[in-house]
C-alpha cells in the first residue's frame, strides 16, 4: 500500500468514527418539543425519554414552598394540562398566564418532573402599565436611605 | 438632521465602495495605475465616512437624540454614560455600523501596509474589501438603516436591553468579538487576489499569516470573554452553553485554527494549496453565517426568517461568496497541483494533517447540532433539540485527541520523524502525564474523560515547556547568557513557532480550567431566614440582611450574605436583583469570589417581601479563574507569533517581480 493510500484509509477511518459519534449523539441527544395535549395521548409510553413540554402556565395553578424549594404547576395548550413539578426557584421570567418551555420526563404518576424551566422571554418593550405596582412600592419595608448601606 | 446626515453618508459610502472596487479591478486589468490609485482612495474615502457616521450615532446616543429610533430603543435618560456609548453595539442596526467600521479600518490597515510588498495582488484584494464593505453599507442604508427617525421622538427612550448594561466587559467583549470575525476578510481577500490573478504561489500565505493570527487572536479574546461575560451577568453559573450565538462564534475560530496550521505545511512543503484556500473561504464564509444565524431570527423557527427583512440578502450574500470563490478554485484547480509529497506517516505533516481532520469534524458537529432543529422542523416537520448533551458527548471526545496532537505536533519532525527522536521528545512528558494520571486519580477524579483530560493537559503542557527548557539551556551553553536572557532571545529567534508554543499552553489552562470547574462543581439552593446559613464545600454562607433603593435608571433588592471558611469570615458578598422599568421581571446580578484554587458563586434566586427570608443558591467551581488566565496566555502567544521582528524588517524590501509601479508610470 502507498502512503498516499494508506493516509486516505486513516482519514477515511477517522470520518467513518466522527459519522458513528455525531449519528449516535443524535439519537441519544434529540429532545423532542411536545404540547400537553400530545404529552397526554402518548401517555405512559412517553414515560421514558426527555421532552420539551411547551405551554401555557395556567393561572391560580403555581405553588412553591420556599423551604422545600417544591415548585408545582400546570401546564395548558388551552385543550389539555399538565401538572409538572420542579425543585428550586421559579426563575425571574416565570409567571402565571405567560408561556414556559420545561425540559425533563413523565413519571407514572402523570406528573411531569422537570429538571429545567425555560420561561419564554418577550423581547418588546412593554411600558410599566397603569395600576401596576412599582418596583419600590413593593419592596417599600426593604428601603433604606443610601448612607444606611455599604 | 442627524437622521438626514447619516442616512446620506451611509448611500455615499455605499457608492464609493462600489466605484472602488470596479475601478481597483479596471486598473490591474488594463494597467492603468491611476485607476488602482482611485481605488487606493475608496478604502482611504470609505473609512472616513464610517468613522464619522459612528461619531455621528456616538453624538445622537451621548445627546440622547430620541427622534432617532435606534437612540429611542437603545438609550434612555437614567442610562449611565459608559452604557449609552457603547448601546452602539446594543441592537442589530448599531451593530452592523461598528461591523461597517472595523472593516473600513481592517482594509484601510491592509491597503497601507500590504500596499508596498504586493503590488500585484491588492487592487484585487481591494476589491474584494470593497464589496465585502459594499453588502454591509447597502444594509445600513437601506433595511438596517441605524439612523431612521421617528416622529413625534419620545421624552424619554427605552434604554439598552438590562442584560447588556449590567456589566462594564459589554465594553470589549462585542468590538473584540467583531474584530475576530472582521478580521478573517483580509485573509480571505488576499487568498481571492491569489486566484482572481491565477498567483497561486505560496506567496498569499505569507502575505496573510500574520492578519490570520490576528483575527484569530481578537476571535480567541472574544470567545472567551463571551464566556466571562456570561458567566458574571447572565447567572446560571456557567461559562459555555452551546447556544446557537456562542456556536457560531466557534465555528470560525475552528476552521480558523485549522487554516494556521495547514498554511504551515504548504508553507513548508509546497502541499495542501487547494485545502488552505478552500479554508479561508469556508472560515471566512463562517464569519458571515455565525451573523445571518444569530441576527436573522432563522433559530426561533424557520417561519421566522421570512419575516425577517436581512435574512434573505444574509443568505443571498453568502450564496454569492461560495459560488464565486469556489468558482475560481475550480477555474484555477489546474495550477493548484501539490509541489511537494508526502514522505512519512510518522511526521508532523501527519499530526497536522489529522489536526485539520479533526477541527473539521468538530465544526460539522457544532454545525449540525446548531442547524439541528432547523433541519428536522423542514424535513419532518418535527421540532427537536439537541441541546448540551449532544455537543458534550459528540466534542468531548474529538477535543481530547486534539489535545493529543496538540501535544506532539510541534516536536515531531517534518517529513520524517526517527524513533530515536521520538523517545528523546515524548518519554519525559509521556512519564509525567502517567505521573499526573495518578495524582489526579488519587485526588479524586474519576471518569475516563476527566482523567483523560488532565493527563493529556499534563502532557501537553510537559512538552511545551520541555521545548522552551531545551533551547533557553543549549543558547545558555553557547552564548553563557542567563536563563531569563536565553528564553526571551530563543522567543525572539523564531517568534512564531515559540508564539505558538504559548498559545498552545494557554489552551491547555483552559482545558484544565474546564475540566475542573465541570467534574468537581458544588451547588445547593436553600431558602434561609435572617441569621440562618448553610455549608457547601469549606464554606459557611450566612444570610445578614436584605436591603433595597432606587438608583436613577433601576430599582434594587440586595442581599448581605456572610462567608466563612472554618469559622473565619473570609468575605461579605451581595448578590441582587434589578428591577428595570422597561422590564417585567427582574434581573438577577450574582456575585463571585474568586479564587484561583475555586470561585464562590451566590445567586439570590428569590425573598420575602418583609426581607425575613430569603432563597438562595451557591455554587462552588474549582479553578475557573485558570479559563480568563488561559485565554490571556493564548492571547499572549498570538502576540509573541505577530510581533514585528527587526531582522526580517531590516532585511526585507520584499523581491517581488514588479512589472510596473502604479503612481510611478
Amino acid at each position: 500500500m502507498t502512503k498516499k493510500s494508506k493516509l486516505l484509509l486513516g482519514a477515511i477511518i477517522v470520518a467513518a468514527a466522527l459519522s458513528y459519534l455525531i449519528y449516535g449523539g443524535i439519537r441519544e441527544a434529540a429532545v423532542y418539543y411536545i404540547t400537553p395535549a400530545e404529552l397526554n395521548e402518548k401517555g405512559a409510553s412517553a414515560a421514558d425519554r426527555s421532552f420539551r413540554l411547551g405551554g401555557m402556565v395556567v393561572p391560580g395553578s403555581v405553588h412553591w414552598d420556599p423551604g422545600t424549594l417544591q415548585l408545582t404547576f400546570r401546564l395548558t395548550d388551552g385543550k389539555e394540562q399538565v401538572a409538572v413539578m420542579h425543585t428550586g426557584s421559579p426563575p425571574d421570567l416565570f409567571k402565571e398566564g405567560t408561556g414556559a418551555i420545561v425540559e425533563g420526563k413523565y413519571n407514572s404518576g402523570n406528573l411531569f418532573i422537570a429538571s429545567t424551566i425555560l420561561a419564554k422571554h418577550s423581547e418588546e418593550y412593554r411600558p410599566p402599565q397603569a395600576g401596576q405596582a412599582q418596583a419600590k412600592d413593593l419592596y417599600r419595608t426593604l428601603m433604606k436611605p443610601p448612607e444606611e448601606r455599604r | 438632521m442627524i437622521s438626514t446626515l447619516g442616512r446620506f453618508t451611509m448611500v455615499l459610502a455605499l457608492g464609493i465602495a462600489l466605484y472602488g472596487a470596479i475601478v481597483s479591478i479596471l486598473g490591474a486589468r488594463r494597467r492603468k495605475p491611476a485607476l488602482i490609485e482611485s481605488g487606493r482612495g475608496a478604502v482611504f474615502a470609505v473609512f472616513g465616512l464610517a468613522t464619522f457616521a459612528v461619531l455621528l450615532m456616538e453624538a445622537a446616543l451621548v445627546g440622547r437624540d430620541f427622534g432617532i429610533r435606534y437612540v429611542a430603543r437603545n438609550a434612555s435618560l437614567g442610562t449611565p454614560l459608559l452604557y449609552t456609548v457603547i448601546a452602539l453595539w446594543g441592537a442589530l442596526e448599531g451593530s452592523i455600523l461598528l461591523w461597517i467600521w472595523i472593516l473600513a479600518l481592517m482594509s484601510l490597515l491592509a491597503v497601507v501596509i500590504e500596499g508596498k510588498r504586493n503590488r500585484e495582488a491588492i487592487p484585487y484584494a481591494t476589491a474584494v474589501l470593497l464589496s465585502i464593505s459594499a453588502f454591509f453599507l447597502f444594509l445600513a442604508a437601506f433595511p438596517a438603516n441605524p439612523f431612521t427617525a421617528i416622529f413625534p421622538p419620545p421624552a424619554d427612550g427605552r434604554g439598552p436591553n438590562p442584560l447588556l448594561q449590567n456589566h462594564p466587559l459589554m465594553a470589549i467583549h462585542p468590538p473584540c468579538l467583531y474584530s475576530g470575525y472582521v478580521g478573517w476578510s483580509v485573509p480571505y481577500a488576499f487568498a481571492m487576489a491569489a486566484l482572481i490573478k491565477g498567483r497561486l504561489g505560496e506567496e498569499w500565505i505569507r502575505t496573510v499569516r500574520r492578519w490570520s493570527i490576528v483575527a484569530w487572536g481578537f476571535l480567541t479574546v472574544g470567545i472567551i470573554l463571551g464566556g466571562w461575560w456570561s458567566y458574571e451577568v447572565l447567572g446560571w453559573g456557567g461559562y459555555w452553553a452551546w447556544d446557537p450565538v456562542e456556536n457560531a462564534s466557534l465555528l470560525p475560530w475552528l476552521t480558523g485554527t485549522a487554516f494556521l496550521h495547514s498554511m504551515m505545511i504548504q508553507e513548508r512543503r509546497k502541499m495542501l494549496k487547494v485545502w488552505n484556500l478552500a479554508l479561508i473561504i469556508t472560515t471566512f464564509t463562517l464569519t458571515i453565517f455565525g451573523t445571518f444565524l444569530t441576527r436573522s431570527g432563522i433559530l426561533s423557527s424557520v417561519h421566522a426568517f421570512s419575516e425577517s427583512t436581512i435574512g434573505p440578502l444574509f443568505l443571498a450574500f453568502i450564496g454569492v461568496i461560495l459560488l464565486v470563490s469556489f468558482g475560481f478554485l475550480v477555474y484555477r484547480s489546474d495550477g493548484l497541483k501539490a509541489e511537494g509529497d508526502l514522505d512519512s506517516l510518522v511526521s508532523r505533516e501527519t499530526a497536522f494533517l489529522m489536526n485539520n481532520l479533526l477541527l473539521l469534524g468538530f465544526a460539522f458537529a457544532v454545525l449540525l447540532g446548531t442547524l439541528f432543529p432547523l433541519i428536522s422542523e423542514a424535513v419532518r416537520g418535527v421540532k427537536v433539540s439537541v441541546g448540551e448533551p449532544f455537543f458534550n458527548k459528540v466534542n468531548v471526545p474529538i477535543g481530547l485527541v486534539l489535545i493529543f496532537l496538540m501535544a506532539i505536533g510541534p516536536l515531531i519532525a517534518w517529513r520524517r520523524a526517527s524513533l530515536e527522536s521520538l523517545r528523546r521528545n515524548f518519554s519525559l512528558p509521556l512519564l509525567l502525564a502517567f505521573l499526573g494520571t495518578g495524582v489526579s486519580s488519587i485526588l479524586g477524579v474519576r471518569g475516563l474523560y476527566p482523567l483523560l483530560a488532565f493527563s493529556l493537559a499534563m502532557f501537553a503542557a510537559a512538552t511545551v515547556i520541555q521545548e522552551f527548557a531545551r533551547g533557553a539551556r543549549a543558547r545558555r551553553q553557547i552564548s553563557g547568557e542567563g536563563y531569563l536572557t536565553a528564553l526571551s532571545n530563543l522567543t525572539r529567534r523564531s517568534q512564531r513557532r515559540y508564539g505558538g508554543l504559548i498559545v498552545h499552553l494557554g489552551v491547555v489552562l483552559v482545558v484544565i480550567g474546564i475540566t475542573a470547574s465541570t467534574v468537581f462543581k458544588l451547588e445547593k439552593e436553600v431558602s434561609l431566614k435572617r441569621g440562618e446559613s448553610m455549608h457547601l464545600g469549606r464554606y459557611q454562607v450566612r444570610f445578614d440582611d436584605l436591603t433595597a433603593w432606587q438608583e436613577s435608571h433601576r430599582f434594587v433588592v440586595q442581599g448581605t450574605f456572610t462567608v466563612l471558611n472554618s469559622n473565619r469570615q473570609v468575605a461579605e458578598m451581595r448578590p441582587a436583583k434589578r428591577f428595570y422599568p422597561s422590564e417585567q421581571q427582574p434581573i438577577g446580578t450574582v456575585d463571585v469570589r474568586s479564587t484561583p484554587r475555586e470561585d464562590l458563586y451566590l445567586i439570590l434566586s428569590s425573598f420575602t417581601r418583609d426581607g425575613a427570608s430569603a432563597t438562595l443558591k451557591v455554587l462552588i467551581r474549582p479553578l475557573v479563574m485558570w479559563i480568563w488566565i488561559g485565554g490571556a496566555v493564548m492571547a499572549l502567544g498570538a502576540l509573541v507569533a505577530i510581533w514585528p521582528d527587526r531582522r526580517v524588517l531590516a532585511a526585507e524590501p520584499i523581491k517581488e517581480r514588479v512589472a510596473w509601479q502604479p503612481g510611478r508610470s
